[in-house]
């Protein structure tokens, strides 16, 4: 009778304990983050978006952004990005997906960036046609949103899987911002670019760690 | 077999609920009801917390008949001495009074909350949505200022068609005006819930929701969405403002200049849209 007690109580421990970490596992864990560089010019974000992961990825045929760097290499795939707060900070996407359309061409002008404009390929512009939208790197608390225009459909040399060069067809759009006080703050996707998905948006448009992420302003 | 108790614990009791009701129902009523939600930022917020109040009085009588005589029970009928007699109440025999009189009271209860909500809803959908085509309509509504609300995956935007169809990611609206939402989605179920001014419509693709809300005073008001709607339905939340009329001319006029190159390429102002391309969606 007292060998039976002890098995059962040991049993129940061992699931309460099981729980217990599965609790707090889940809680703790948060996804990977990559923080901006600090250069002279301030601080510099480099971004990435691609038509689909690398090919290691459990996902590899998402959709996704990726950390990278000035010159398009040391490709890091993380939606987490460290900010410093109250700063102006300076975003340059690579752009190597084509284009989808959005949903409400209202996103199609930039809102939130230092002086209501970005550069596409260099030319300062606040506005792309709706049709033409592949990406929306958007910030909602911040009212930031800037549309990144789609790799037209013939362009040479396209990407398939990251990483991806600056050899590669792609836009290249850049953009300044102000963060806000320290906090997270989330950003995501607009466009229902998830291929294969209802309305194009499942899959990577509902998964953390590819269209969607946040800024962790510190 | 122990002696009959005859202690006359139903008067006990309803002299205690009685003192209790009295002292709390007017705490209740002037005390707790002025700080219960949603407030007084808007007519219809106002509204709903008299309702609350309402609703919080009539269920004070009932909590302090539960809740008394369970305490009362638990105090009376415990075991004074371990080794005293064992005593009993005397016998139940039925009481034809006190069943009518539950009857009549619980009875009257429902059917005056049924009534009152009602009436109160046919009032001016006490900032409800109410579908395409409203039941009741306030005074005034053919003047009111028409703000549509735009939900997707993850935010609202507001368009406005008295001011050329100019979309906004803000919800700004001037203070002592009634309003008309035109509540839709893009995408998949939303609802639109303006915290403060009591609004709370759902938000669906294809179809156009109808709430009104009367503004008071200035005042910044917190807007969520109340549909799980996907990975991010907890950070679909927003700020919104109320500001003087002055204020508000001052605004719109700003924002039409400002969003003029998005608003041309915004299809004409319809009550839902059922957008296309679709995406890249299977």
């Amino acid at each position: 009778m007292v060998k039976r007690s002890i098995l059962a109580l040991s049993a129940a421990l061992l699931v309460c304990v099981a729980i217990a970490a599965y609790v707090v596992l889940y809680l703790t864990k948060v996804p990977d983050s990559a923080r901006a560089a600090q250069t002279s010019a301030g601080t510099e974000l480099y971004l990435a978006t691609v038509p689909a992961s690398e090919e290691t990825d459990p996902h590899d045929s998402w959709v996704s952004y990726y950390q990278t760097n000035v010159h398009d290499t040391n490709w890091q795939h993380k939606t987490t990005y460290v900010l410093p707060a109250h700063s102006l900070i300076h975003v340059t996407v690579y752009q190597y997906d084509g284009d989808s359309g959005l949903r409400n061409p209202f996103i199609s002008q930039a809102t939130g960036t230092v002086g209501g404009t970005f550069q596409l390929n260099g030319k300062t512009t606040t506005a792309i046609d709706p049709d033409t939208a592949s990406h929306i790197f958007a910030v909602p608390q911040l009212h930031l949103s800037v549309p990144l225009q789609g790799v037209d459909d013939d362009a040479k040399n396209q990407c398939g899987n990251a990483p991806c060069t600056l050899q590669n067809a792609h836009q290249t759009i850049s953009f300044t911002f102000r963060t806000g006080a320290r906090g997270l703050y989330r950003w995501q996707c607009f466009v229902p670019c998830a291929a294969g998905y209802i309305d194009g948006f499942g899959g990577p448009m509902q998964t953390v760690g590819y269209m969607d992420g946040f800024l962790k302003v510190v | 077999m122990g002696t009959v108790d005859n202690t006359p614990h139903f008067r006990r009791l309803a002299l205690l609920w009685l003192i209790a009701t009295l002292i709390l129902t007017p705490i209740v009523i002037f005390v707790l009801g002025p700080g219960l939600p949603p407030g007084n930022g808007s007519m219809e917020a106002a509204g709903q917390t008299t309702d609350n109040i309402v609703l919080l009085a009539l269920s004070v009588p009932v909590a302090m008949a539960v809740l008394i005589t369970l305490a009362y029970e638990v105090w009376a009928f415990r075991e004074r001495d371990p080794n005293g007699p064992v005593l009993d109440g005397p016998a139940i025999t039925g009481n034809s009074s006190i069943q009518m009189w539950w009857l009549i009271i619980t009875t009257s209860l429902v059917l005056f909350l049924a009534g009152f909500g009602s009436v109160r809803l046919l009032e001016d959908g006490s900032g409800g949505g109410q579908g395409p085509t409203p039941l009741t309509n306030p005074t005034g509504y053919k003047k009111a200022l028409q703000v549509q609300v735009i939900a997707q995956q993850w935010q609202f935007t507001y368009r406005y068609p008295q001011y050329g169809g100019v979309e906004s990611p803000k919800l700004v609206i001037p203070a002592h005006t009634l309003v008309e939402f035109h509540v839709t989605s893009l995408d998949v179920v939303h609802s639109f819930w303006a915290v403060q001014l009591a609004v709370k419509a759902d938000a669906n693709p294809g179809f156009d929701n109808v709430a009104y809300v009367n503004t008071q005073q200035p005042l910044t008001f917190n807007i969520h969405c109340a549909e799980l709607c996907g990975v991010w339905h907890g950070y679909m939340f927003a700020e919104g403002k109320v500001v003087p009329k002055a204020a508000f001319t001052s605004w719109i006029a700003n924002t039409q200049k400002t969003y003029g190159p998005a608003t041309k390429s915004l299809p004409p102002y319809s009550k839902t849209y059922f957008p296309d391309p679709q995406g890249r969606g299977g």
